[in-house]
């Protein structure tokens, strides 16, 4: 890792200013994706600044019809958590179902959704939940905040501080894990909202990372069961391929995690 | 550098540290506990694993001055006036290692697992929670017999204690 100097301000407004003021600055939160690009001399920020510290970022309010979690909430308290358990059953075990204990213990949901990594698992949650992103500066509808492989609309210095998401009728969330990286190759997020509203969303498979399988949808609107997407196939070539999975085997496994999202409806099935 | 301050298996340990220094480079370099061990260091394998404020985390993905004014536990700190804990003893008694470069995440590991399901593990549930922490010798068999033989001393110990 190259030098750097870390920061840990305690207020929004002592952060931005931080940031507007250092040169080549980088926001840290849990560090569980930065740390190691950093390790690895793939960024090299000269100051980092810690947000841990800062009281807006934090805590979990469960309201009627929202779930609202700070930025700075680790994966294992979002997973522990016994009203967000309660509200979206489908959003506690996402969030218990990433990385590993060690992993869950530091890594947060401001960091992960701020990060948009194609194979994270909360931008499928961000989208299919409809969620509100609050920041420092403003509010941004789930719709217009993910904009393609680690990008999002979050400006220079602009700080993520909580994820506003409305409480379904019903949820599901399926996963193909990597074996080894334990990341996903595959998953889906399927949302029935109390408006009647359907969103399928799909992370790990896309080459422009998080979206919603529209197709998949419709078909869903008209009958909300697996039996509907049957026959049902996505475009390979709006599929990532590595290593890992080629991208027509990333297709099928987009189609049957759907499948399996609609079947474990209040919960989650992670393979 | 900053000036930092980490209660170390209960003795306060101030240091001055270069901003970029990691963790467990703290606890090994600095400190001169070299019972965390690095194996990876890309937060895959678990060798680093340590207890931050009570919680296990990967030491090698936790910035030293992130952590300062934490209480830090290491694998040297979980024995008590000689006596071996519980759940290093039980890796001792059913040879949960083989090589042993794993076993010091292993069992930081193991404990904060116990810990966390108040003692009422499966063989199941053990598999599944060691997860983050990788052995390339042993096939987690012993591994996992002494976790659960851990675990059910755990739970005997707090029947008595709640009686």
């Amino acid at each position: 890792m190259y030098a750097t100097t870390y920061h840990k301000p305690k207020t929004l407004a002592e952060a931005v200013e931080l940031y507007v003021n250092s040169d080549e600055p980088s926001y840290l939160s849990g560090g569980h994706t930065l740390i190691p690009t950093l390790k690895s001399r793939l960024a090299a920020p000269a100051h980092l600044i810690d947000l841990r510290n800062i009281p807006e970022l934090s805590g979990i309010e469960v309201t009627t019809d929202r779930v609202i979690i700070g930025a700075a909430a680790k994966h294992a308290v979002v997973a522990a958590s016994k009203e967000v358990k309660a509200a979206i059953p489908a959003l506690s075990g996402l969030a218990g179902s990433i990385g590993d204990v060690q992993v869950r213990h530091m890594g947060t949901i401001g960091g992960s959704t701020a990060n948009n990594d194609p194979a994270a698992d909360y931008p499928a949650a961000v989208l299919s939940l409809d969620a509100v992103i609050h920041t420092d500066r403003r509010e941004i509808p789930a719709a217009d905040y993910f904009q393609g492989l680690y990008t999002t609309a979050l400006e220079p210095g602009e700080i993520l501080v909580r994820i506003e998401f409305r409480i379904p009728e019903v949820a599901g969330y399926a996963k193909f894990r990597n074996p080894a990286s334990r990341y996903s190759m595959a998953a889906a997020f399927v949302s029935k909202h109390r408006d009647g509203h359907i969103r399928v969303a799909i992370t790990g498979a896309g080459n422009e990372g998080v979206f919603r399988w529209i197709e998949a949808e419709e078909l869903l609107t008209a009958n909300f069961s697996a039996e509907a997407l049957e026959g049902l196939t996505i475009d390979a070539s709006r599929m990532m391929g590595d290593m890992h999975a080629p991208a027509d085997y990333r297709a099928h496994l987009v189609a049957v995690m759907t499948s399996r999202a609609v079947q474990n409806l209040g919960g989650t099935h992670i393979l | 550098m900053s000036r930092i301050t980490i209660a170390v298996n209960g003795t306060p340990q101030t240091r001055e540290v270069e901003d970029r220094t990691l963790l467990v480079q703290f606890i090994r370099e600095h400190l001169g506990l070299t019972g965390t061990h690095v194996g990876c260091d890309t937060s895959q394998c678990g060798a680093c694993t340590i207890h931050l404020d009570g919680v296990a985390v990967k030491s090698c993905t936790v910035l030293a001055v992130a952590a300062d004014g934490s209480q830090v536990t290491t694998i040297e700190g979980l024995a008590e006036g000689g006596r071996l804990h519980d759940v290093q003893q039980a890796f001792r008694e059913h040879h949960g290692l083989q090589c042993g470069y794993c076993t010091p995440g292993m069992i930081m590991a193991s404990v904060d697992m116990i810990r966390r399901h108040d003692g009422m593990l499966d063989e199941h549930t053990v598999r599944h929670e060691l997860e983050g922490n990788i052995c390339r010798c042993t096939g987690y068999h012993n591994i996992v017999k002494a976790v659960l033989d851990a675990a059910e001393k755990h739970r005997a110990a707090h029947a008595v204690a709640a009686e």
